[in-house]
């Protein structure tokens, strides 16, 4: 029993690491969908206004819906990439905290998808392709967001953007928050950042609608299959965007800006009746077994 | 093979009259199920006269709570309902935890596959496509074969040059199939968008409570959109809302009537008027007035 040699200790020091990878295996995966969610929504992750200094030039910024207001929680105009003027629409959470206070920490309101649709119509009518950048907890739930029909904002969205006659790109940069993401995110294509998350409710309030416990948040996380990997999966997303360090996002700017120049162009030479069938194909299928 | 089906009753007709409430303590003598208890007047009435009043309190009109079964048996002409897609059911997507069991007892329990009813019939001697939630299934909530049926009905109607008639009732997109819930969203406005363009009238009437995802879809996207006295209609319910900007909100907020007046709705119809309101509008949507019972 004392005579353990290099050889024993190795294995059995093997054996203790394989059984122990058996017994973090479930852990691990029931932590990590949630660690995704804890990323998508760090403060220190690029928001829209810094996707859009990254892959676009000449960016004009447009306001207004022309009815009510001009919500800040939506950036919208027009730029380029490289020599390919689009539209750009963009959920901004803000960055410092008064910036995030007027932004209402990208929660929009009716006006801000009635703007974002009006610039659609425009990109429409000069056949530029869009450029859609979500990041938001959800549309915001408050008085004078419903008094201005939020639903019927959102509804008519939907309804427009899937046969907007130009090609349309959506691009899930952090939090992917119900129909206040979706209203921005019937497109083409839809590609998330890696740690970007795309859900129909938060884990948490799914947590305590279900289970009366907002603390079993993290099992909800991963029973919701939010994640990009898990949307890909699916078919729900297209492309999933590597990501590094927040700092280093000039790297994935680059890639990014490739990937959606090329796209956009390939779509451009597409006839635009099949751009729209494809589109109206792309969400059909979804759910059919 | 399809008659069988019209007018089937809901087998839970009973449980589902007055939101479930009964009059215990006011009629101790009777036997429950006799009579309801009016959430609005508070009054005991008897059950048989508010369903003979096609589920309206007598007294204060208080529009009750109704399967899409007893809805569609209401509103079409007798003998005129042509149900669809009805082998369709939910399955458990994403495994996710209980639902399989959650799907079960709803089924159990209205008699029904899914949430929502789709056919054809005729209103007033005028063909329709026609959906009706039911505010029963899992709240009248939105998987991925509402979504698939409703969906099939605005190709189904688009095909055929039907008009669709749509009534809502839902707590919104159904989170145990996640974002596939979500995406019945896109794909029925998508349909909605498919029909219209073919120039075919929608028209939805929005019945107690709509909110969430059908609110943010389908609901919102009738070309005349019709509401039930009192019904709530939202997008976030009053209770996120007070949770969100810690206020209480004033009474009537988020009700037909405070739509119709923020400009949402274009007419609230007494439910004992709609099936005569509804067959007015089909009528002045045909080519050519066809002046039944002209002056
Ligand atoms: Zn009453």
């Amino acid at each position: 029993m004392a005579n353990l040699s290099l050889n024993s200790v190795k294995e059995s020091y093997a054996s203790v690491k394989e059984s122990m990878k058996e017994i973090m295996q479930p852990y691990a995966e029931k932590v990590q969908p949630y660690a995704r969610v804890l990323a998508a929504r760090a403060k220190n992750r690029p928001t829209s206004q810094s996707f859009i200094a990254g892959l676009t030039e000449d960016f004009l910024e447009f306001h207004g819906d022309r009815r009510f207001g001009d919500d800040a929680a939506i950036i919208a105009g027009v730029a380029r990439i490289n020599d390919m003027p689009i539209t750009v629409i963009g959920i901004e959470k803000g960055i410092t905290l008064q910036e995030s206070i007027k932004r209402n920490f990208g929660a929009a309101h009716p006006e801000g998808y009635r703007k974002a649709l009006r610039l659609m119509k425009q990109a429409e009518k000069f056949h530029r392709p869009v450029l859609c950048i979500v990041d938001t907890s959800g549309a915001y739930c408050g008085i004078g967001a419903e008094e201005r029909g939020q639903g019927q904002a959102i509804a008519e969205n939907l309804m427009e953007m899937m046969t907007l006659k130009t090609p349309v790109i959506s691009l899930l940069i952090g939090e992917g928050g119900s129909g206040g993401a979706l209203a921005l995110a019937v497109a083409d294509q839809v590609w998330m950042m890696e740690n970007s998350i795309y859900s129909v409710i938060s884990p948490e309030g799914c947590a305590s609608i279900l289970w009366k416990d907002s603390q079993k948040m993290q099992e909800a996380a991963e029973h919701l299959k939010l994640t990009a990997q898990d949307l890909f999966d699916m078919g729900v997303v297209e492309q999933i965007i590597p990501e590094s360090s927040p700092k280093e996002f000039s790297k994935v700017y680059a890639v990014l800006k490739t990937m959606l120049y090329d796209s956009f162009q390939s779509a451009m030479q597409k006839p635009v009746d099949e751009l729209v069938a494809n589109r109206y194909q792309r969400f059909r299928q979804m759910g059919i077994q | 093979m399809l008659e069988k089906r019209f007018f089937r009753k809901p087998k839970n007709e009973l449980e589902h009259a007055g939101n479930g409430q009964s009059s215990r303590q006011n009629q101790p003598s009777v036997p429950d199920d006799l009579y309801v208890s009016c959430p609005e007047c508070k009054q005991s009435i008897l059950k048989a006269d508010m369903e003979e009043n096609g589920f309206v309190c007598p007294k204060c009109s208080h529009h009750f709570s109704m399967t899409a079964r007893r809805r569609i048996q209401i509103l079409t002409d007798a003998g005129s309902f042509n149900e669809l897609f009805s082998d369709l059911s939910p399955t458990n997507l994403l495994d996710f935890p209980g639902y399989d069991e959650k799907l079960r007892k709803a089924q159990a329990e209205s008699g029904e596959q899914e949430g929502v009813i789709c056919g054809t019939a005729q209103i007033g001697g005028y063909p329709v496509a026609l959906f009706v939630m039911d505010p029963g299934f899992i709240l009248g909530s939105m998987g991925t074969i509402v979504g698939e049926k409703i969906t099939r009905l605005f190709e189904y109607a688009a095909a055929q040059k039907l008009p669709v008639i749509g009534y809502t009732v839902s707590g919104g997109a159904r989170m145990q199939e996640g974002i596939l819930s979500l995406m019945q969203m896109a794909k029925t406005s998508g349909a909605v968008k498919l029909h219209s363009d073919a120039g075919l009238l929608y028209i939805t009437v929005l019945t107690n409570p709509t909110t969430g995802g059908v609110t943010a879809s389908f609901a919102m996207e009738g070309d005349i959109i019709l509401a039930e006295p009192k019904a709530l209609v939202a997008f976030a319910g009053p209770r996120v809302i007070e949770q969100t900007i810690r206020q209480k909100l004033p009474s009537g907020f988020q009700r037909a009537e405070f739509l119709l007046e923020k400009g949402f709705v274009d007419a609230i119809v007494h439910r004992n008027d709609q099936k005569s309101y509804l067959t007015t509008i089909l009528k002045l949507h045909q080519k050519h007035c066809e002046g039944k019972g002209a002056m």
